[in-house]
């Protein structure tokens, strides 16, 4: 058989065929798929319209109530009933309300929903976060959800891959998402559209599973039909205890074909940050160090794991945040939440002065718990700033890591931890 | 068919939150997402544009989230195709699977707002009348044009999996030229 990446392996394997090409359009069955609040309303409407009565396999679709939960109005409590009666109605067991679920992204892989070698489809565009377990997980509409819901199939155009591959060590303080902003702002917001974006290298080896699926949770911020870290004894360490199904190990071959290769060295990255209005707008720390902001959003399915809070309470440990700035934190699971309160950190937040709420996606959708006004300057852990993002279209929204928001929170000036926590090392 | 309308023309990385803004997602009522299609990139857009009328872009268009209100709110609001020199992944597959057809060309830069196009879907030909010239966008899929002839992704899957009930037009079928 030819050489193949990761993809195009699990593809084949879908596909029910023996070989499949990059180009070639496809049938796949699917392992899992997934709606929320904004997304599901719409695929029931036209599951519903068109006379379908079941579900391929209710165990193979999530419905997770994120966006706008706890209700944010009138709309969007009639919009979340529509998802809670139809799982009720066809008694989906992986239905999460607030309370018990949180941001899908998060959600999925922590509940061992998602597992390497899967195929996930999922109506909504950062979907391809769960490329960070190793498996081919995609972004799709409504429409597409639906006609999944029915068939238990989707089509797909085999995409090309691209490899970002790292070498080195990580600067200190520098994480994944420094990475992942360096790339989008080396190749732009289109410069991966249609293909498959593959992380390798020894720095993306030695990541813990949460800031793998920070890497790949920004993939489409290039235009990546998906992102994938192939898994590894890391991986499996974290699958093991969650999985809810069996789950296979693919890994590229050695001499497979790429679109293109890119070779880093992640020492020299550093620290990034995306400045308005375009996720590919990315600068070195060092070039907008200074700029006063009014809010720093600790948040989203990029951002908002265990790992992240770890290290912006770390920063924020003893310290208040800056007068007339305001700093939200939102852990991105309920257990994530608990986790994090019973590691004392939700503790830290609280005394610095953050505001922290349950669950959501809130903020970086411009949702509600804490929408930009028109003069507002922001620096979020999220993963877009197009204008109107966060709210007003004239709004301005930075992009960067949870350390680089901690220290930010802390001195009302994008800044770098190290100005915060000078005497700290690095992690 | 051939479509006739008005050039509605923007930039590169035209986003689904310019496009519908995230604050209007509380409701997936065609009618009422159209009444704010393109808001904040154009507040002129959603009081001015007629039935037929077309959108154009540059680089990337629908780049962002995958929300299907975005072509859901540009079809209510009467848009009969779009025109970009490169489109979003997303918003491509979300367009085909709800009828709304896509032109991808460079000449996409030929076109300036207010320019009279009359646009064939099946060849991809475009006639700008205004300026005398005809640009050709490659073709959609054979795949695609199966999806569109069924009238969207939901009737082709209802068809092929026996369902014997295509839908009804509902208001988010809504073809401003059909009236």
């Amino acid at each position: 058989m030819r050489p193949m990446t990761i993809t195009e392996k699990i593809l084949t394997d879908h596909a029910g065929k023996g070989d499949v090409h990059p180009g070639e359009l496809i049938t796949c069955r699917l392992d899992m798929l997934m709606g929320n609040d904004i997304t599901a309303p719409i695929a029931i409407r036209e599951f519903e319209k068109v006379g379908a009565t079941k579900i391929f396999d209710p165990d193979r679709l999530a419905i997770v109530l994120s966006h706008f939960v706890p209700a944010k109005d009138i709309k969007s409590a009639d919009q979340c009933r529509i998802a809670r009666e139809f799982a009720k109605k066809h008694r989906l067991r992986y239905f999460y309300d607030e309370g018990r679920g949180g941001i899908e992204h998060i959600l999925l892989p922590q509940e061992g929903l998602t597992v390497p070698g899967d195929i996930v489809l999922g109506a909504d565009s950062h979907s391809c976060t769960y490329g960070g377990l190793g498996c081919f997980a995609t972004g799709v509409g409504s429409t597409d959800l639906a006609a999944a819901m029915i068939t238990g199939e989707t089509w797909f155009k085999v995409p090309e891959s691209m490899k970002f591959h790292f070498y080195g060590r990580l600067a200190p303080w520098s994480s994944a998402k420094d990475l992942i902003l360096y790339t989008i702002g080396q190749i732009g917001v289109d410069g991966a559209t249609y293909r498959a974006m593959e992380f390798t290298g020894e720095v993306v080896e030695r990541l813990p599973v949460d800031q793998r699926l920070t890497l790949c949770n920004m993939a489409i911020e290039a235009g990546g039909k998906s992102g994938i870290v192939a898994p590894d004894d890391i991986t499996l360490e974290y699958v093991k205890p969650r999985a809810k199904r069996p789950w296979k190990v693919f890994r590229s071959d050695r001499d497979a074909v790429y679109h293109s290769v890119y070779e880093w060295d992640a020492g020299t990255v550093g620290l990034q940050v995306a400045c308005p209005y375009s996720p590919d707008n990315v600068k070195p720390l060092a070039d907008v160090a200074g700029v006063e902001v009014d809010q720093v959003f600790i948040g989203s399915c990029t951002n908002a794991r265990m790992e992240d809070l770890r290290i912006a309470a770390r920063i924020m440990r003893g310290r208040k945040v800056a007068p007339y700035v305001r700093c939200i934190v939102i852990p991105a699971t309920h257990q994530v939440f608990q986790e994090a309160l019973r590691e004392g950190l939700i503790e830290v937040f609280a005394e610095a002065g953050c505001a922290i709420s349950e669950a959501t996606c809130g903020p970086c959708l411009g949702g509600y718990n804490g929408v930009l006004g028109a003069e507002d300057v922001c620096l979020s852990t999220s993963n877009r700033n197009f204008p109107g993002r966060m709210g007003h279209p004239k709004a301005k929204v930075y992009l960067a890591s949870p350390a680089v928001a901690a220290a930010t929170a802390i001195t009302g000036k994008i800044s770098h931890p190290q100005e915060v926590a000078a005497w700290e090392a690095g992690p | 068919m051939n479509l006739y309308g008005k050039a509605w023309k923007y930039g590169d990385n035209v986003d689904t939150d310019q496009i519908i803004p995230a604050r209007f997602l509380v409701t997936s009522d065609p009618m009422e997402l159209g009444q704010h299609c393109m808001e904040d990139a154009d507040p002129e857009f959603a009081k001015k544009v007629r039935p037929g009328d077309v959108l154009v872009g540059l680089k990337n268009f629908g780049c962002g989230s995958s929300r299907e209100h975005a072509p859901i709110s540009m079809k209510a609001a009467g848009v009969s195709a779009v025109i970009a020199k490169s489109f979003a992944r997303i918003f491509y597959r979300n367009s085909i699977n709800l009828g709304l057809p896509l032109f991808e060309t460079e000449a996409a830069e030929r076109i300036e707002r207010g320019d009279d196009l009359e646009l064939n879907p099946v060849t991809g030909e475009i006639r700008n009348l205004t300026k005398g010239e005809t640009y050709r966008a490659e073709p959609l899929p054979a795949f695609a044009r199966e999806i569109m002839a069924a009238g969207g992704l939901m009737n082709y899957v209802a068809k092929k999996q026996g369902l014997g009930k295509t839908a009804k037009p509902t208001a988010s079928d809504y073809d401003p030229q059909r009236d």
